[in-house]
C-alpha cells in the first residue's frame, strides 16, 4: 500500500468512528428522549415543561444544530491531520 | 391603511424582488443551470437549503397539525429536523465530492448501469410531483384568503412568477430569490409569535414561552392550562399523544430518512465549492431551519390556547370579524346543530358543532390574537416565499431529471450544451403546468401523498446511495433489486391503507400497528436487506467502480461539478 493509500484508510476509520458516536447522540435524544422514554422523563419538569414532552419539541432540535457543529469542527481538523485539507 | 392593502403592498414588493434578482442571475451555461455554477457560498447555500426545504406545509400547515395533534405532532419536529444530521454526516460530503449534477447521476454511475440511472429518474419524479402539486396549492389558498383573487386565478399568477425566474435562472436564479425569500419567510413567521408570546406570558422568546406562566399573574404554566382545557372539552392532553410509540417511531424515521433521501434537497449540496463547504453549509441550514422547527410548536401552544379561549362555549354572534372572513373561505364552518346559539367545541363528533382546517391556526392566528394590519400582510407574504421557493427548487429536480438524466445521458447523448439548456427550460416549463393543473384541480389524494413522499423518498434513494458510499461491494443488481423493491412495497402498502384498494383495511389490520406515513421506515429496512442478499450472488462492481467509491471518501480535490 502507497502512503495516501495508508493515509486515505486510516482516515476513513477515524471517520466511521465519528458518526458512530454522533449518530448514538442523535438517536438517543431524539428516538430515546423524545419517544421512547418520553413517558419516564415527563416525570422530570423543568418550569413549564415535562422533560419527555421537551426533548420531543425542541431540545432535540437544539441537539441536532449543535452535532452537526461538532462534526464540522471534527473532520475540518481531521482532513487537516491526513493532509486532506484544501 | 387595512389588512388587505398591506398585503397587497407586501407581496407586491417581494414579487419585485425576486423578479428583479432572476433579472440579474441568468444562467448562461448547464453548469449554471443545473448547480449555480458550483460557487456558492455557504451561508447562501445554507440560506437558500432552507427555504426549499421549509414549503407551505412548514410555514402554513405544520403549527397547525401540532396545534391539533400535541405531543404526536412532534413526529413532524424531529423527523424534518433529524433528517438534517443524516444528510450532513452520512451523505452531503460524499456526493459533492462526487461532483455531478443529479442524483439519478450518482446512482447511474455508481451503479455503472442505465437501469439504475432511470429507476433513479421514475422515484424522483414521483416524488417531486407529489410534492410540487401541494405547494401550488399553498399559493392558491394564501391568494385568495388575503388578495380575495379566487384559488385558480392565485395559482395562474403562482405559476406565472415562478415559470420566469426558475426557467430564466435556473438553479442560479433559484438559489439567490431562495435567500431572498428565506429572510421574508423568516421575519413573517417569527414576528406574529413574538408579539403572541409577549402578549400571552410576558417573554419574547416563543421557545422559553412556551415554557412560562400566564401574564395573567395566576401563576399557572401555559401548557397546564391547555392540557386541561382539552381534557375538559374531551381531547387527549396536549402533551400526551394518542398514536402508539411504535407508530410515533416509525413515522419519525421515515420522515429522516426521507428528508436526507429528497433529492431537490440532496442537489444543493451540489452548488458549493469544495466538500468542507457542503458540510459547513447543512450546518447552516440546519440552523436556519431550527429556527422555524422550535418556533412552530410555540406557535402551536399560542394559537390554540387563544383559539378554545375565544370560541369555546362563546355565543356565535358575538364571534369577532376574523370568523367570519374565514367562514367564508370555508376553512373554518359553524353549524348550530343544539340551536342554542353557542359554540360548542368538544372532542364527542356528535355535539361538536365547529370544524377547522389545520392551515387556519398559523394565518389567523395575528388576526385572533388582534395584532397590527401589516403583521397579518406579511404572514401572506411569508407563506408565498414559502410555497414559491419550495416549487421551484422542485421543478428544477424535474427539469434537471428529464433534460439531463433521460436525454442527454440516456436518449440523446450527442445533444449540444446549446441544445440540453433548451430542453431543461422546456421541461421546467411543462413541469410548471402540470403542477398548476394540480393546484386548480386537486386529485383527493394530493393532500394523502404529500406526507407519503418522504416514506417514497426513504425506501428508495437513501438505502442506495448509504450502500453506495459506505459498502464498496455492492454492485448494480443489489441496488436496482433493493430500490424496486423498496418503491414497490411502499406503493402497494399506500394503497391498501390509503386508497382502498386491494381490500383495504382498517388501522386494526397495519402489520405492526405501523401506518402508512410511517411504513417508509419498513420498506427502507426491506430495501436494504433485499440489496444486500441479491449482492452475495451476483458479481462484485468493476474495479473503476471501486476506485471511485476510495476516492469520494477523501475530501479533497473535489474539482467542479461536471455532469461528463
Amino acid at each position: 500500500m502507497s502512503e495516501k493509500q495508508k493515509h486515505a484508510s486510516a482516515y476513513w476509520k477515524e471517520n466511521v468512528r465519528y458518526l458512530f458516536i454522533l449518530l448514538t447522540i442523535w438517536f438517543v435524544v431524539s428516538y430515546g428522549a423524545g419517544i421512547l422514554f418520553k413517558d419516564a422523563l415527563d416525570s422530570i419538569r423543568i418550569g413549564g415543561f415535562k422533560l419527555g414532552f421537551w426533548f420531543a419539541q425542541q431540545g432535540s432540535i437544539y441537539a441536532f444544530v449543535i452535532l452537526i457543529f461538532v462534526y464540522i469542527r471534527l473532520m475540518n481538523k481531521l482532513d487537516k491531520k491526513y493532509g486532506f485539507d484544501e | 391603511m387595512d389588512v388587505q392593502t398591506w398585503s397587497y403592498l407586501l407581496v407586491g414588493i417581494t414579487f419585485a424582488l425576486y423578479i428583479g434578482i432572476a433579472i440579474w442571475s441568468r444562467a448562461g451555461s448547464t453548469s449554471e443551470f443545473y448547480i449555480a455554477g458550483g460557487g456558492v457560498s455557504p451561508l447562501a447555500n445554507g440560506m437558500a437549503t432552507a427555504a426549499d426545504w421549509m414549503s407551505a406545509a412548514s410555514f402554513i400547515s405544520m403549527a397547525g397539525i401540532i396545534s391539533f395533534a400535541g405531543y404526536d405532532g412532534s413526529v413532524y419536529l424531529m423527523g424534518w429536523t433529524g433528517g438534517y444530521v443524516l444528510l450532513a454526516l452520512l451523505l452531503a460530503p460524499y456526493l459533492r465530492k462526487f461532483g455531478k449534477f443529479t442524483v439519478p447521476d450518482f446512482i447511474g454511475d455508481r451503479y455503472y448501469s442505465k437501469t439504475a440511472r432511470i429507476v433513479a429518474v421514475i422515484c424522483a419524479l414521483i416524488v417531486s410531483f407529489t410534492y410540487i402539486a401541494g405547494q401550488m396549492r399553498g399559493v392558491g389558498v394564501v391568494f385568495s384568503r388575503f388578495l380575495e383573487v379566487d384559488i385558480d386565478t392565485g395559482v395562474v399568477i403562482g405559476m406565472i412568477i415562478v415559470l420566469f425566474y426558475a426557467v430564466l435562472g435556473g438553479m442560479k436564479g433559484i438559489t439567490y430569490t431562495q435567500v431572498a425569500q428565506y429572510c421574508v419567510l423568516i421575519f413573517a413567521f417569527m414576528v406574529p409569535a413574538i408579539f403572541i408570546s409577549i402578549q400571552m406570558t410576558g417573554n419574547p422568546v416563543p421557545q422559553l414561552g412556551m415554557g412560562s406562566t400566564l401574564i395573567d399573574g395566576s401563576g399557572t404554566y401555559l401548557l397546564d392550562k391547555l392540557d386541561g382545557l382539552s381534557t375538559e372539552l374531551g381531547f387527549a392532553a396536549y402533551t400526551e399523544g394518542k398514536k402508539s410509540v411504535i407508530d410515533v417511531f416509525a413515522i419519525t424515521l421515515a420522515l429522516m430518512v426521507g428528508t436526507a433521501g429528497l433529492p431537490h434537497v440532496i442537489v444543493r449540496f451540489f452548488t458549493v465549492k469544495r466538500v468542507k463547504d457542503a458540510r459547513k453549509s447543512a450546518g447552516w441550514a440546519l440552523l436556519l431551519i431550527a429556527i422555524l422547527y422550535t418556533t412552530a410548536p410555540a406557535v402551536a401552544i399560542f394559537a390554540k390556547t387563544n383559539l378554545i379561549d375565544t370560541v369555546s362555549d362563546t355565543a356565535y354572534a358575538d364571534m369577532p370579524v376574523w370568523f367570519k372572513n374565514w367562514e367564508t373561505t370555508g376553512l373554518l364552518t359553524f353549524e348550530d346543530k343544539n340551536g342554542d346559539g353557542v359554540i360548542q367545541y368538544v372532542a364527542d363528533g356528535q355535539a361538536n358543532e365547529l370544524t377547522i382546517d389545520n392551515d387556519i391556526m398559523v394565518l389567523a392566528n395575528p388576526e385572533i390574537a388582534q395584532l397590527p394590519a401589516w403583521v397579518i400582510g406579511l404572514v401572506a407574504a411569508g407563506g408565498l416565499a414559502a410555497a414559491l421557493s419550495t416549487a421551484a427548487g422542485l421543478l428544477l429536480v424535474i427539469s434537471a431529471s428529464v433534460s439531463h438524466d433521460l436525454i442527454k445521458k440516456t436518449f440523446r447523448p450527442d445533444i449540444s450544451e446549446k441544445g440540453e439548456l433548451w430542453a431543461a427550460r422546456i421541461s421546467a416549463s411543462v413541469a410548471v403546468i402540470i403542477a398548476g393543473y394540480f393546484g386548480i384541480n386537486p386529485p383527493g389524494f394530493v393532500a394523502a401523498v404529500v406526507a407519503l413522499a418522504f416514506g417514497l423518498a426513504a425506501a428508495s434513494f437513501f438505502p442506495a446511495i448509504i450502500l453506495g458510499i459506505f459498502y464498496k461491494r455492492m454492485n448494480k443488481e443489489g441496488a436496482i433489486a433493493g430500490m424496486i423493491v423498496g418503491i414497490v412495497s411502499m406503493l402497494l402498502y399506500m394503497m391498501k391503507f390509503k386508497f382502498d384498494m386491494f381490500g383495504g383495511g382498517t388501522p386494526d389490520d397495519w402489520w405492526f400497528g405501523i401506518s402508512p406515513e410511517g411504513f417508509g421506515s419498513v420498506a427502507m429496512v426491506f430495501n436494504f436487506a433485499v440489496a444486500i442478499g441479491v449482492m452475495q450472488f451476483t458479481p462484485d462492481p468493476p474495479l473503476l467502480v471501486q476506485e471511485i467509491v476510495e476516492d469520494i471518501r477523501i475530501p479533497s480535490g473535489a474539482g467542479e461539478a461536471t455532469g461528463h
